[in-house]
Parts: structure tokens; sequence; C-alpha cells
């Protein structure tokens, strides 16, 4: 039987280019993004249809949380953050169909998305407030002798946001799919085993199921948790002082 | 590549012997295509929503935005005139109202006005009859009492002559009668 591990290999396609499956389901999720969206406003109808009105609610949904994180001013940061929604929320939910690859199950890919994220901020950060986003580290307020500690502490918080950002998104996909695979990789040894132990196999198929339904849970929450933290993030680049 | 490979092929082995298998997500020679392709998708995909999705679809929230937004105003313009016609149609109303009645008034007035000069008319008429009729009865009156004086001497010498056999003299009669008379 196939180690719950096999599902995240690496598998070339084209291997000039390094056209891998991983790449695949990249494109199939970016094709999906556009695709869907442009499909379902073709119309551009005033009231819309069920489609459209999903892609309304979609890009709602993400204009308020950026709003919301951010205000007004955070509208900029729009196309950048339903992308990074959308790409997720996508290449999660593909990842849930069996035999498909699941792009944020890597860590380099969580990683580069999360470092975009934080580069953004940095570069924004100082490109509009100049040295004056260093004051994101120094917290008003705070007594004379304490504030070595605070930067330190700050500059530690903000340094490790990349990493929690990345690994929580990495990890939740990676846990989900190898419990799937651990659940359903039961059912088959269960049956293979032969007598009594035979009619225990529904149990662990009962398991799968349940987990199926959490991690579509999983799929669509981390995508929402990785955009709210995005929105964070982005408002310290707008507004440094705390 | 070739390293993915060989892990690949242990995994297809019968047992599948897990110590054998390179975990693939820290298997770090994927990273570079990863990431090439990662960074070629999420350009392409971050270009074709922020120049071809997201305008077409905030525009159609927007247009409908702005859509409702007219119709609620043209609304309100259009309450707004029902309002002003209502009041209008209340004063012109008020106004008729205010007019028929001093027409009413007026008309009334004229009317007794017109009702009087006439009954004044018939009246000054009436009395002029009346008073012609008055007349004419003094009239007669004085011409029948002239008249009486005739009779009473034509009846006197009548009378005296059938007493008499012979008419009395006029004179006499006369004197006789002015005496009685006074």
């Amino acid at each position: 039987m196939a180690s719950p591990i096999e599902q995240f290999q690496i598998k070339p396609i084209i291997p000039v280019i390094n056209f891998t499956n991983s790449s695949l389901f990249m494109i199939g999720a970016a094709a999906v993004i556009v695709g869907g969206l442009l499909l379902a406003t073709r119309r551009r109808a005033v009231v819309p249809g069920r489609a459209q009105s999903m892609a309304e609610v979609l890009h709602d949904f993400v204009a308020n949380t950026l709003v919301d994180a951010t205000g007004k001013e955070g509208m900029k940061f729009f196309p950048l953050v339903f992308s990074l929604f959308m790409f997720v929320l996508t290449a999660n939910l593909l990842g849930m169909i069996p035999g498909f690859f699941t792009v944020t199950s890597h860590i380099i890919v969580t990683f580069a998305l999360a470092m975009l994220v934080i580069g953004t901020v940095v570069v924004y950060g100082f490109i509009k407030h100049g040295t004056h986003f260093l004051g994101l580290f120094v917290p008003s307020g705070v007594p004379a002798w304490l504030l070595p500690f605070i930067v330190v502490i700050e500059l530690i918080s903000f340094l490790s946001r990349p990493i929690s950002l990345s690994l929580r998104l990495f990890a939740n996909m990676l846990a989900g799919h190898i419990a799937l695979k651990v659940f359903a990789g039961f059912v088959v040894s269960l049956l293979a085993a032969g007598g009594a132990l035979t009619i225990l196999a529904p149990l662990p198929l009962l398991m799968a199921v349940a987990l199926m339904a959490l991690e579509f849970l999983v799929a669509a929450l981390q995508a929402y948790v990785f955009t709210v933290l995005t929105c964070i993030y982005l408002n310290d680049a707008l507004h440094p002082g705390h | 590549m070739a390293q993915a490979q060989t892990t690949h092929a242990t995994t297809e082995a019968p047992g599948g012997a897990h110590e054998d298998i390179g975990f693939p997500p820290f298997e770090t020679e994927t990273y570079a295509g990863q990431l090439l392709w990662l960074a070629i998708t999420f350009v392409a995909l971050y270009i074709l929503l922020s120049r071809l999705v997201l305008p077409r679809l905030s525009g159609i929230i927007e247009n409908r935005r702005a859509m409702i937004a007219s119709d609620l105003d043209d609304a309100a313009a259009m309450k707004s005139r029902a309002e002003e016609a209502g009041t209008a149609y209340e004063t012109a109303l008020a106004e008729a109202k205010g007019r028929a009645q001093a027409l009413a008034q007026e008309t009334r007035a004229k009317l007794s006005s017109e009702s009087d000069v006439k009954r004044k008319a018939l009246e000054a008429d009436l009395n002029q009859r009346l008073a012609d009729a008055e007349a004419t009865i003094t009239a007669k009156k004085t011409e029948a009492m002239s008249h009486v004086d005739a009779i009473a001497r034509d009846t006197a010498s009548a009378i005296i002559e059938r007493l008499t056999g012979k008419a009395p003299a006029p004179q006499k009669v006369e004197a006789a009668l002015n005496q009685i008379k006074a």
C-alpha cells in the first residue's frame, strides 16, 4: 500500500522546464479562478444569477475583510489580497478532489506567498513612511528602560510572521491530507485482512467521510485565516504607529 | 529531479518501507521549480485578476449601486413633485372655493338688490294706482254729491207740484234747499 506522504510527491511532467504536477495544479487553480469568474460575470447582469452572485459574494467578502482591517486606503492592495485568497482557496479545494495534487501542502509555496505579503508590507511601509515605518517596533507609552526589550520582542514577532503564516497553512493542509490517507488506508487494510477485521472496515470509512467534511472546512478556513492575517499585516504598512 | 524519481520508485515498492521515502515538502531540489512556476502562475493570476476580472466585477457592483442610488433619487424627486402637486391642488381648491363663495355672495347680493328694485317699482306703481283710484273715487263722489242738489231740487219741485198742483218758482226751491242744507 502506498505511503500516506506519497500524495505530496513532486512528479516531473516536462523536466526541461521544470514543469511538474505542482506546476500543473498551480496553473489549474489560476485557470479555474480566472475562467470561473469571467464565466460567472459574462452577462454583467444588474440582477445577478447564481454564479454571478457567488463571484460578487467573494469580491465583497474579501473587500470587507480588507476594509475592516485597514480602512478605505487599504483597497489599493485589493487585487493582491483577492489574488492570494482566491489562489489559496482554490488550491486547497482542488486538493480535496481525490488524486489531485495539493499545491499548498508544500512549505516552499506557502512560504513564498507569506514572503510576498511580508515583502509587500516592508517595501510599501518604507516607501510610504520612510524611517517612520520603524516606529512599528517602538510602541508609544513604554518606559525607556523597558524599550530595548520591547523592540527586540516586536522585531522577533515581526520576523516570525512569515514563518507562522506559511507554517499554519502548510501544516493544516499536510496534516489533513495525511489523516485522510491514513484512515482510507485502514479501510483497505481491514478489508484485505479478511475475517472478523473485514467487518470493522466501515468504521475508518465513516471516519474518512467525517474527516473529508472537516477538511473542506479547513481548506476554506485556512484560506480565510491567511487572508485576514495578510490584511492585518498590511495595516501595519499603512498605519505603522501603534 | 533524478532523486525525486528514485524516491518515487521506492514508494511503489511493495511493502512500502516508509523510512526510505524522503519527505516531499522538504526535498529542497524541487524548490526552484515550484518557485518558478508559482511566480509565473501568481503573476499571471494577479495581472488577469487586476486588469480583467476585478474591474469587471467591481464595475457590475458599482453600476448596480449607482443605479439604485439614481433610482432612489428619482423616487425622491417624484415624491417631492407629487407633494408639490398636492399642495398646488390644495391651494387651487381653496382658491376656487373662495371664488365660488364670493361669486355666490355677489350673485345673491345682485339678485336681492334687483328684487328690491323691482319690489319698490311695483310698490310705487301700486301706490300710484291706489292714489289714482282714490282720486277717481273722490272725483266721482264730488260729482255725485253735486248731482244730489239737482235731484233734491227736481224732487222737491215735483212733490210740490203734485201737492199744490202748480210748479213752484225754481228760485224759491233753491232758497228752501239752501236753508235746509245750512
